[in-house]
Order: structure tokens, then C-alpha cells, then sequence
């Protein structure tokens, strides 16, 4: 017996378990300027090095000299293809099942493409060689556009031609065309045609989602040490998957996968970016080889915004089809998605188009059929999932988008139109059209909470009013009303179907409890500003009944972490909080069992208490998870073995299936075309809440990149293949001066699949949100005949719009 | 090479000379030559704010501006404000409203907002969106910066008043 003057709820409130809006222990080191992101790693004797890269998107290069180069004051080398090719590493895999050049292997396919890497003492040295490179170009013709790539003798990627013309099957089946990647289906083609031609109503929609950038705050770079005396390769870098980039370093460089440590420090934002493999953590580790010297490699944003990992790029053509009253029938979806130059989309290796195949969205729609051509362009190579799990916002736009142009052509409200078509909760697990199966979710709640909240139908009628204002002369303003429901398909996933370059899509936790009663935990994933070291240490407060304040949580070093396959997707909550808290559930099975052995009762006879294991019927009799620690290190336990430590390895049945309803209110100036936000309401269903104040953070940050991507920000080119948007002077990124306030608001439908019932949110408010600024922008020239505008809605493509509708006058 | 030049430079109190060529930006010279990583690189053309340091005075970008150029002058930058034993009420006040995620921008962010609440110690949220216009954040969407900012004027407002 012992007193025991804490009340249970005192007991939960000092854990700082699940549901609480911990605050953040990453922030004491952030806000003082002690952050260790990749360029702030120095190293002795630390070199610098830099690319020579491509002015012209496509071009044969007929001579590379670096001799004066090497005559520059502090350049040590200069690395070009001829000198990797000897070690295999001119090229290297793609995680697409496609290869990649390291460094221009006799031409160029994008402007900005890696030609030589020069290695110098400084960055400043670096850029003095980089002049002093010579290469001689002979320009070739340039496509920047799929339809005519697909169209053009022009051949980008005689690599992949066979000597007698023919063309070799792609990593994903049959090429119909030199410029062709691959083609990838979905659902059933012809009962779908059936369907739709013999519809009541059809609306089909063409539209371009195009390309953009992540473009976090901190560039992509490495640090690549090689120590020659102990054979050991050290990889510091802006990794989003350290453990698949010491397999893939191993797998191509030759290096025993042991003798490789690869380090992600603190992440400055990845959003998808520091996904893929790049030619710089390459190069640095061919030089550190090379010179026996560390080696940093670091963008400048112009080479990230021109070379890395741009996103989305997806021509997409719909038809849809329902009856009179409204009820959805069929779906048909082709894309022609520009994948540049080297397709390096960073997908799972069976899915060419991610999981592009969830365009079906909220709706249950019987019958659909999608249908993607990858193409090659003289673009950047990437694909990356911005903010987003693989391809889902293209999906949710292209269905978003799909469902406002059948309300217009129905001559419907869009708001009814989604209910009457939404999945039933009863209906859950659902299986989709083209193959998914939906876990769970509650649409229609979900829905009317978020048209009441808004008052939809008073903003319905004050539009009405405006639309008549402005008829009358008395107004320049339009008002929009955007809706979106979107449903995410995250946390990839079952090893089954998912995995990267033959990686299944697992994710890991190991525990040790110190006799003390405090923990570690580390696992295979990697913050990039998510706030891991708070949110898993609340998890497993809640599983093993350690406060959070003792469990420290370390990621991003594969000397010490379990293997894993990183952060991106929304995967680390559904897979890796899975692991954390199976890996919980073990400890906590071993301690019921030290707790019984002190307290002299059956295993069966104690059960878990917050922070304890208590006597069944004899509350007053238990024993803390913190004497449980000390116990296990110190006592000698019949049939026990010494010490508390868990592993586990979570292979999820399933994806998850976050849900959320957005709503946004604008006011547009058709004279400037400048759209005003006056009110953006976010519901969003992630499932098990774990820490509010986070969850609201990332909803935060999704809608603003939302907003991005809806209302400006592009990568674009010009005809010759020129990046006209290589610096933050085009590309936009969004200021506090042009973001609104959120309101936030949530449904709780826990996922049935997962061990805590959490889903992942950090992606929702960029699949949701795109969606939801672009219809708001539309809905506000629905009246004037608009049915549908391509992306970005900048203020010169508004003003256009509203010039092409007539409303100048 | 051009002929290196004798700079002095005082870096949150402490004296700094050295010899550095002309084109020395000056967010090199704190990162690279000082050590002080606090100040980051996020654009190199003075449109992200990560460099953001205070120089005289006034908030700068680090980035676009050579070490030259700052020759005789006071540097502040994150390191110099609060300190692991007394944070400045902005670094408590980021932590406690969540005002930052990845942390890259952070450094710049609560140095330039240093300076935004030593020119208006009372600022309207309107006036922290324009004040912190310069400074860019990809994580969070700004909301819980400029309610992080207008919590830490209420702070040091009432700070001041009780000190009166």
C-alpha cells in the first residue's frame, strides 16, 4: 500500500499523452538559432562543390575542357561524366524504374542539367571554376510540350531506343512512341464508354494542372565524408528517406551497406522536394571519394526551383456522367503527364501515376476508368508529391473540378450535387471504382457541419444579390463561393503493393526504457518540421504511461535508427505512429508481467491504469511504469529476460483515408482581377487527433501552399526550354501580407485499421485546399457563363478571365 | 582575385576584424568565417528573409549585402538575442502559439520581428503582416507567427508598465 495523492486526472495530465496540445521540444533549439540543418554541418578540411550546368534544354555537347579550370586558385577537380562512367555512376536509377544522368553522359535534356561538378576549397573557388569550365554545345530541337513530343521525331532519349529503331518495353510496359514512357490504367474502359453514352447527361472538361515546385525554404544538399582509413562513408543530406538513400548509395556505389551511415539533421521543409536521389549527393560522395575530403554540396534556389523536383505537370481530360437528377454514373479520366526529361517520379514503384486511380473522391461512383501517358519533354525530371500523398491533389482537382462543371451543365447546386452523391458512412469499408478500398469515413456529417457553420445558404443568396449589384452598376466585385470535399489516400503502405525500388513500404520504432523510468525511442521516419519529437513521445506516453516529457524521440540516423522508408505522403503517422505504438503494446506486455511478479498476482490479474498496473477489484495495490523500469534492471525476474526494449515493424493492412470539407469565400475586382479572401473554413477528419495544436499548424501550412499553387505560383517555360521562373522574384511564394486567417474545425472518424485510429493531416490541406481557392475563383464567374479556367489564378489571368466573359465593358 | 580588405565588425557584442575579399556577402562571413549559423540561406535574393540579421540598427538581409559594405558595424543576429538562461519574450512566445515548424525561417523571423516591435511596440495585426512582409514562411501560414508576435507585445508591453 502506498499513498497516492494524484488523482487519475492529474495522472493523464502529467503524461502529455494523446489528444493534448503538447508543446513543441523541437522549438527551444529552433527559436535560438541552434538548428543543425545540412549546411551547417562543417567538417575539417571540408571541400565545396558546385555544378557546371546545361544553358539549353536540349543539346548534344560535343567537348567538355576543364583544363582551366583546374588552373583556378582553389579548385581541386573537376568530376564530368567520362570520369564516372569508369565506376558505373555517370547514370544512376530513378525511383520511377527509369535512369537518370548523374553528369550530361553526351547531351542534355533540360536547361540546368548537371554537366560537371567542380571541386573546390570554397564556394567561392567553386563558382570561380565553374566560369572557367568550356563546353561546347550544338543545339537540338527542344519540346516543351507532351502532345507534341508525342507527335515529333525529335528523339529525346536514344538511350532508350534499340539500334534498329525499335523500342524496348519501359519499366512499366509497352512505349508507343520514342517520347513515351508509359501507359498505365485503371477500372474497366469499356463498360465505362457504355455508360457514359447512353447517359442522361455527360460533362466533359479538359484542364491543365500545371507544373510547380515544393520549394521549401531550405534548398537540397549533402555532406559525403569518406574516411579511407576505416573504409566507413558518412552521408549527411536533406533526406526525407535516409535509410532507402543508404541502400540506393550502396547499391550503386559498391560500398557494403554497413560501411554507410547516413545522417538527415534537422530539415528546413521537404513537401516532397528531398524525396528523390539527386546528382549532387551523388557527386559529393564521388569527390569525397575522390579526394580523400569531406565534400558539401548546397543549391541556390535558382538550381532547386530549375532542377529538382518539380511537381504535378498533368494535362487532364474528364467526362462525367449522371443522370437527370444528379446521381453520378461514370467517371473517365485521361491524363498526359509531362514528366520532363528523366522520369524520376517518386512514387511506388508499381504506381507510374502514384495513386492518381483515387479520382473517384468522395463520390460513389459505380463505374470509371482512368488512363495515364507518361511523356518525355526537355523539362526537369521529378514528380514529386508536393505536399501531398502520390498524385492525390491532381486526383482530387481533376474530381473537384469534375463535379462543379456536372453542377453547372445539371444546372444544380454544387454543395447538393456532392451530397447526394457522397459515399454513405454504411457503405464503409468501401471499395472504389478503380480499386481502392475506403476505410472509413462520415461525408455527410462532416459536409452539413461545415455548410451550417459557414451559413452556405446565406451566402448563396448574398452572392445572388451581387451578382444583380454588379449587373446594376453598383459594384466591381464578384463574389465566389468555393467548395471542396476531398478524400486523401495516405500512408503507403502495405508491403503488398507498395514499395520503392523493391523496399516494401514498412516503417519501424525501437524503445528502450531506462531503468529510471525514462525512454528513447527512435524510428525510421524524419521530421521536416512536423513536429515528430513531440507527437510520437505522446503516443507512446499514452501506450507505456512514461510522461512525454521523458521519452526523448530520435530520427534521421541509420547507425542507430530501425530501417524505415521516411517521411512523405502523410506515411509517418499511419505507418510509423503504428510501429511507435505497437512497439508501446510490447513493453507494456512485458512490464504486466514484471508488475505481476512484484505485486505477487497472475499476469492476468493486473491491468493497465494510465501510468501503472493495478490489482484488479484492489486499486490501492499497484505498481508504477517507473518502479516497473527500475525492475526490470535490477531484479531477476523467473522467466524474464533483463532489461525493457521493443521493436516493431508495421507492414499497414491498409492506407488510410483522411477527409475534410473546405469552403472558401472571395471577392474578386474584375477590374484587376486581385481575388480578396474574405473567409476560409477547413473541416478536417485525420481520425484520432493526437496533438490539436499541430494538427492545426499543418492546416495551417497546407492551405497557404494551397493557396500558393491555386492563386500563382508555376514553374514555367518558354518555348527554347528557358525556366522563366528560376528565382523567388516569379515564383511565388505567399507572404504574410497575402494569406487570410483560417478557421479550423474537425470530425472524429477514427481509421478501424490503424492501432490508435489516426490517419495522417499534414497533406490535407493542400489536396483539399487547391481545389478549393481554384472553385472559389470559378464559382465567382459561374454566373457570367465561366464553366472552366486553368491554373494559376494570378490577378493577370483573373482579369483575363473576367475580359474574356465580357465584364470590362 | 581582387585585393582583400581589413574589415571590422562587432557580432552581438564581440569584436570581429579579418581580411576578406570584396565580394564577401556578409551572410558568408557570419556563417562560414564566424561560425554563427543562426542565419540561414534561403533564396539569395533578398526575397525569403532567412538571412535576416540587424546592422546598425535596421533590419537586413544578409544575403545581398557584402561584408564591406558592413565595415565598422554592429551585427545582431539570432544568437545575440535571449540566450538558453532568459529567451526574449519572442522566442517564448513562438513556442508557446506555435509559430514555427521546419525552424529555417525562424531565425530571421524573430530577429526582424525584434525590430518590427522595437518601431511599434504595439502593432495591429495588419501592421505585423506588412512588417513581416519581407520574411517568408513555408510551414505555417503565418497565422500563428502574427498571433506569436502580438502575444510577445502584450508581454513585453505589460513587462514595461510594471516596470514603470
Amino acid at each position: 500500500m502506498k499513498d497516492d495523492v494524484t488523482s487519475r486526472e492529474e495522472r493523464v495530465e502529467n503524461l502529455k499523452g494523446m489528444g493534448c496540445s503538447r508543446k513543441r521540444v523541437e522549438d527551444a533549439r529552433f527559436t535560438q538559432g541552434k538548428g543543425n540543418y545540412v549546411d551547417d554541418v562543417k567538417l575539417d578540411g571540408m571541400l565545396f562543390g558546385d555544378f557546371v550546368r546545361s544553358p539549353y534544354a536540349h543539346a548534344r555537347i560535343t567537348s567538355i575542357d576543364t583544363a582551366a579550370a583546374l588552373k583556378v586558385p582553389g579548385v581541386l577537380a573537376v568530376l564530368t561524366a567520362a570520369d564516372l562512367e569508369p565506376l558505373g555512376l555517370h547514370w544512376m536509377p530513378t525511383l520511377a524504374g527509369d535512369k537518370q544522368m548523374v553528369l550530361a553522359d553526351g547531351k542534355v535534356l533540360f536547361q540546368g542539367q548537371e554537366v560537371a561538378f567542380v571541386v573546390a576549397e570554397d564556394r567561392y573557388a567553386a563558382a570561380d571554376g565553374i566560369e572557367a569550365v568550356d563546353v561546347v554545345y550544338e543545339e537540338l530541337p527542344v519540346l516543351v510540350n507532351p502532345f507534341e513530343a508525342l507527335n515529333s521525331d525529335v528523339v529525346l532519349r536514344e538511350d532508350l531506343v534499340a539500334e534498329d529503331g525499335s523500342l524496348p518495353d519501359g519499366a512499366h510496359g509497352p512505349r508507343k512512341h520514342h517520347n513515351h514512357i508509359f501507359t498505365w490504367e485503371a477500372g474497366d474502359k469499356a463498360p465505362t464508354e457504355e455508360v457514359i453514352a447512353n447517359a442522361d447527361i455527360v460533362a466533359e472538361e479538359e484542364m491543365y494542372y500545371h507544373r510547380t515546385h515544393p520549394c521549401p525554404l531550405e534548398t537540397c544538399g549533402s555532406v559525403a565524408s569518406m574516411d579511407k582509413v576505416n573504409g566507413k562513408l558518412t552521408l549527411w543530406g536533406t533526406f526525407q528517406a535516409p535509410h532507402a538513400i543508404r541502400t540506393i548509395v550502396s547499391l550503386i556505389s559498391g560500398l557494403e551497406e554497413h560501411n554507410i551511415r547516413v545522417i538527415s539533421p534537422d530539415i528546413g521543409g521537404g513537401f516532397g522536394n528531398k524525396v528523390g536521389a539527386y546528382p549532387g549527393y551523388v557527386c559529393s560522395v564521388v569527390a569525397s571519394i575522390v579526394t580523400g575530403k569531406p565534400v558539401k554540396w548546397i543549391e541556390d534556389r535558382m538550381d532547386n526551383l530549375m532542377t529538382t523536383a518539380f511537381a504535378r505537370d498533368y494535362w487532364m481530360k474528364g467526362r462525367i456522367s449522371a443522370t437527370k437528377e444528379g446521381k453520378i454514373t461514370g467517371l473517365h479520366c485521361h491524363v498526359t503527364a509531362d514528366h520532363g526529361g528523366f522520369d524520376a517520379c517518386a512514387d511506388p514503384t508499381k504506381f507510374p501515376a502514384g495513386f492518381m486511380n483515387i479520382c473517384t473522391g468522395s463520390y460513389d461512383i459505380p463505374t470509371a476508368f482512368l488512363e495515364v501517358d507518361g511523356v518525355y519533354t526537355n523539362k526537369a525530371p521529378g514528380g514529386v508529391s508536393y505536399r501531398c500523398s502520390f498524385r492525390v491533389t491532381e486526383a482530387v482537382y481533376f474530381i473537384e473540378r469534375m463535379i462543379e462543371v456536372l453542377a453547372i451543365k445539371l444546372n444544380m447546386d454544387a454543395a447538393e450535387l456532392r451530397r447526394i452523391n457522397f459515399i454513405r458512412k454504411d457503405q464503409f469499408p468501401y471499395t472504389a471504382a478503380l480499386g481502392w478500398e475506403y476505410d472509413s469515413g462520415d461525408y455527410h456529417t462532416a459536409w452539413d457541419k461545415a455548410l451550417k457553420t459557414v451559413d452556405y445558404d446565406g451566402l448563396r443568396a448574398e452572392q445572388a444579390q451581387r451578382v444583380e449589384d454588379f449587373k446594376a452598376g453598383k459594384t466591381r466585385k464578384l463574389m465566389g463561393i468555393g467548395l471542396s470535399f476531398f478524400t486523401e489516400i495516405v500512408g503507403a503502405g502495405p508491403v503488398k503493393n507498395c514499395d520503392i525500388l523493391g523496399l516494401g513500404m514498412f516503417d519501424s520504432c525501437e524503445i528502450r526504457i531506462h531503468p529510471t523510468g525514462s525512454a528513447i525511442a527512435r524510428l525510421g521516419t524524419i521530421s521536416q518540421g512536423q513536429g515528430h519529437a513531440t507527437t510520437f513521445a505522446q503516443i507512446l506516453a499514452s501506450e507505456i504511461g512514461l510522461p512525454a516529457d521523458s521519452i526523448t524521440i530520435e530520427e534521421g540516423d541509420t547507425d542507430t535508427a530501425p530501417y524505415g522508408l521516411g517521411t512523405y505522403g502523410s506515411r509517418s503517422t499511419p505507418v510509423a505512429g503504428a510501429a511507435t505504438a505497437m512497439a508501446g503494446r510490447k513493453i507494456r506486455a512485458k512490464a504486466q508481467m514484471i508488475a505481476a511478479y512484484l505485486l505477487e498476482v497472475h499476469d492476468d490479474d493486473v491491468t493497465f491504469d494510465v501510468d501503472r498496473f493495478v490489482v484488479k477489484g484492489a486499486p490501492e495495490r499497484f505498481k508504477t511504469m517507473k518502479e516497473i523500469a527500475f525492475a526490470a534492471y535490477n531484479q531477476a525476474i523467473p522467466g524474464l529476460e533483463p532489461g525493457l526494449e521493443a521493436v516493431s515493424y508495421y507492414d499497414p493492412p491498409n492506407m488510410t483515408y483522411p477527409f475534410g470539407a473546405y469552403v472558401c469565400v472571395m471577392d474578386i475586382d474584375v477590374d484587376t482581377g486581385v481575388p480578396e479572401i474574405r473567409r476560409f473554413y477547413a473541416l478536417d477528419d485525420c481520425g484520432t487527433r493526437i496533438n490539436p495544436m499541430i494538427i492545426e499548424g499543418q492546416v495551417h501550412g497546407g492551405l497557404t501552399e494551397a493557396l500558393a499553387v491555386a492563386l500563382g505560383q508555376e514553374i514555367a517555360y518558354d518555348d527554347m526550354g528557358n525556366c522563366k521562373t528560376g528565382t523567388l522574384m516569379d515564383f511565388f511564394l505567399p507572404t504574410a501580407w497575402e494569406v487570410p486567417n483560417y478557421e479550423t474545425d474537425y470530425t472524429v472518424t477514427p481509421s478501424p485499421h490503424h492501432p490508435i485510429g489516426a490517419k495522417g493531416v499534414g497533406e490535407s490541406p493542400h489536396v483539399g485546399g487547391v481545389p478549393c481557392f481554384s472553385n472559389a475563383v470559378q464559382d465567382a464567374f459561374r454566373a457570367f457563363g465561366n464553366t472552366h479556367t486553368n491554373m494559376p489564378h494570378d490577378h493577370w489571368r483573373i482579369w483575363k478571365t473576367a475580359n474574356e466573359l465580357g465584364l470590362h465593358g | 582575385m581582387s585585393k582583400k580588405m581589413h574589415i571590422k565588425l562587432n557580432v552581438n557584442g564581440k569584436d570581429e576584424e579579418f581580411l576578406a575579399e570584396p565580394r564577401e556577402l556578409l551572410i558568408y562571413t557570419l556563417r562560414e568565417r564566424l561560425n554563427i549559423t543562426g542565419p540561414h540561406i534561403g533564396c539569395d535574393t533578398s526575397h525569403c528573409g532567412a538571412c535576416t540579421v540587424t546592422i546598425n540598427g535596421k533590419s537586413v538581409k544578409s544575403c545581398t549585402m557584402f561584408a564591406a559594405q558592413a565595415d565598422g558595424a554592429e551585427i545582431t543576429t539570432i544568437e545575440g538575442i535571449g540566450g538558453a538562461d532568459e529567451l526574449h519574450p519572442l522566442q517564448t512566445a513562438f513556442k508557446e502559439h506555435h509559430g514555427l515548424q521546419c525552424g529555417f525561417c525562424t531565425p530571421g523571423m524573430i530577429t526582424r520581428a525584434t525590430k518590427l516591435l522595437e518601431e511599434n511596440p504595439d502593432p495591429t495585426e495588419e501592421e505585423i503582416r506588412f512588417g513581416m512582409a519581407g520574411n517568408i514562411c513555408r510551414c505555417t501560414g503565418y497565422q500563428n507567427i502574427v498571433k506569436s508576435i502580438r502575444a510577445a507585445a502584450a508581454e513585453m508591453n505589460a513587462a514595461k508598465e510594471a516596470a514603470e
